[in-house]
């Protein structure tokens, strides 16, 4: 099959998305209020999106947005489409923001509504679908459903986040240097919430949900090459790099789960693998670790095995020991005990589990039974591990992950 | 944008402060104040006596009910407040942070509702 049209396709609703992002961003960062930005944009980025894709990105992609979205205008106010702040923002548009684009492009103000919307103000669970609907012009019911919520819950919370955003005050400005990390995180997080939704559709046959993995290494990117000081911006892009190219390696040809330990290495993408141990190598430059950082760190570890056929888990275990004293969780402590377990065995591995077990988080978090499971099983506690897998399968939500956990646990009983 | 900083702390330890600690207290108060106002933020702000002076209001069924105490039993109480002018709320969570307040009980940031904003427009 031709693939060109779809790639065609894919660049201009790309093109319109970044040009959406910035008019709306641009807009807002003047009157904190978004939902007006988006209602003045509306019309013209929906026509973006249908047209591009036939016509070819104009040459200035803002310019014929905001043209359209000011042609639009006449019509709205005649049938009362848009609301009054909406025609306060298209009248900015008339007068200030036409009069910028005549010679030079409009500034680039999307970091600002990033950290808008990740403001600590607001809700952590609303940021991330808050960053995908403002700067990549997302609508609610695609959000919604690659956050597994109904459309009306994910439309009523971001109406109020937007809401927030203008009643409470809160600024569209990078923060200065004295809080810019802490400020920073929450940025990089909600862009790691929006990949790993996508990422935790492996197989990549939901479509949305696969888009999702892809707008988060977009995100990333705009947020590295706007911030190329920040080493942890370039850590969080190094990381989801290197997850995004083992994609193909997850799932084999009949769609069944392979361990990260028995992917077969040609099937990784080696370009982006580069691409990541080049953003990785430009962040230690900097002389700051960060989480971000390590776990990317991590996943290079793993991708070492292509060139030296076998996994340095002695590194891998010390990275998690920096980890865990910086970022302590119990996910970090789950994957520290399994290097621990390759380096120093499996009773080692297993009493750095059983140190976690008064955490009533981990009660109902299938990794930490997986985990706990195969230890087992290697130490031959079979009924053990038998109950340990059972916990774990009933947990999973992932068909191709619980058939791969029944098949250990039916190994174990034969 | 005018914010009110409402301060709430728990009465029944604050009555039992010793006399030295209470003075230092209203002495961080004061140079917080004078900070407000030396800054130009400082709009409004007053200390409120305790809840056992409260009195809430309420007519039902056409009767005014007059009730000693509070309108709700909270574990803080009201204290005071502060009306600041701040450029946006990151401004105002400064000024609520350094509110000798903030270390002893809960400092509540609520944005005034200005009348031009629910006004319809001419």
């Amino acid at each position: 099959m031709d693939s060109r049209p779809e790639i065609a396709r894919a660049a201009a609703e790309a093109a319109a998305r970044q040009s959406y992002g910035k008019l709306v961003a641009w807009l807002a960062a003047r009157t904190r209020d978004v939902a007006a930005a988006e209602d003045a944009l509306a019309d013209a980025f929906a026509a973006a999106l249908e047209r591009w894709p036939r016509t070819g990105v104009p040459e200035k992609p803002e310019a014929w947005l905001l043209a359209v979205a000011r042609r639009r205008r006449v019509d709205a106010v005649r049938r009362r489409l848009t609301s009054e702040a909406g025609r306060d923002h298209l009248k900015l548009i008339a007068e200030e923001a036409e009069a910028r684009m005549t010679d030079e492009d409009l500034p680039d103000e999307r970091l600002r509504l990033m950290f808008a919307c990740a403001h600590p103000a607001i809700e952590p669970g609303v940021r991330a679908p808050l960053i995908l609907q403002t700067v990549l012009g997302f609508d609610a019911a695609t959000i919604a459903s690659a956050f597994l919520l109904s459309p009306a819950t994910m439309g009523q919370r971001l109406v109020r986040a937007k809401s927030r955003i203008r009643e409470t005050g809160i600024p569209f400005r990078v923060p200065e240097r004295g809080e810019l990390g802490e400020r920073l995180d929450a940025v990089l997080e909600a862009i790691y919430a929006a990949f790993a939704e996508g990422w935790s559709d492996p197989a990549g046959t939901e479509t949305r949900r696969r888009n999702l993995a892809t707008e988060g290494i977009w995100l990333g990117r705009l947020v590295a090459s706007l911030l190329p000081d920040e080493p942890e911006a370039l850590g969080l892009l190094s990381l989801m790099l290197f997850a995004e190219a083992r994609r193909a390696a997850r799932r084999d040809a009949a769609g069944d789960y392979v361990p990260l330990a028995e992917q077969d290495h040609a099937l990784w993408d080696h370009a982006l693998v580069d691409e990541a141990e080049a953003c990785l190598r430009g962040a230690a430059t900097k002389g700051v670790i960060g989480r971000y950082q390590l776990e990317a760190a991590v996943q290079s570890v793993h991708v070492a095995r292509r060139l030296t056929g076998r996994t340095d888990w002695m590194a891998i275990r010390e990275l998690y020991d920096a980890l865990f004293s910086i970022a302590g969780s119990p996910v970090v402590a789950i994957n520290r005990a399994v290097a621990i377990a390759e380096t120093e065995g499996a009773v080692a591995g297993l009493a750095a589990l059983y140190v976690l077990g008064d955490d009533k988080r981990l009660d109902d978090y299938q990794p930490y039974w997986a985990a706990r499971a195969g230890l087992l099983a290697r130490l031959g506690q079979g009924p053990w591990a038998v109950e340990a897998y059972d916990r774990a399968i009933g947990l999973e939500r992932d068909p191709a992950v619980r058939r791969f956990l029944q098949a250990r646990r039916t190994a174990l009983i034969q | 944008m005018r914010y009110m900083l409402l301060i709430n702390n728990d009465e029944a330890v604050l009555a039992n402060t010793p006399p030295e600690k209470a003075q230092q207290m209203s002495a961080a108060y004061g140079a917080y104040t004078e900070a407000l106002k030396k800054s130009g933020a400082w709009l409004a702000g007053e200390r409120l006596r305790p809840t056992q002076a409260t009195t809430s209001v309420r007519i039902a069924d056409g009767k005014t009910n007059v009730i000693d105490g509070p309108y709700a039993d909270t574990k803080e109480q009201l204290a005071g407040f502060y009306m600041i002018e701040a450029a946006d709320i990151d401004t105002a969570i400064d000024w609520a942070a350094r509110c000798p307040a903030a270390s002893t009980g809960t400092v509540e940031l609520r944005p005034i509702w200005e009348m031009a904003d629910y006004m319809p427009k001419t």
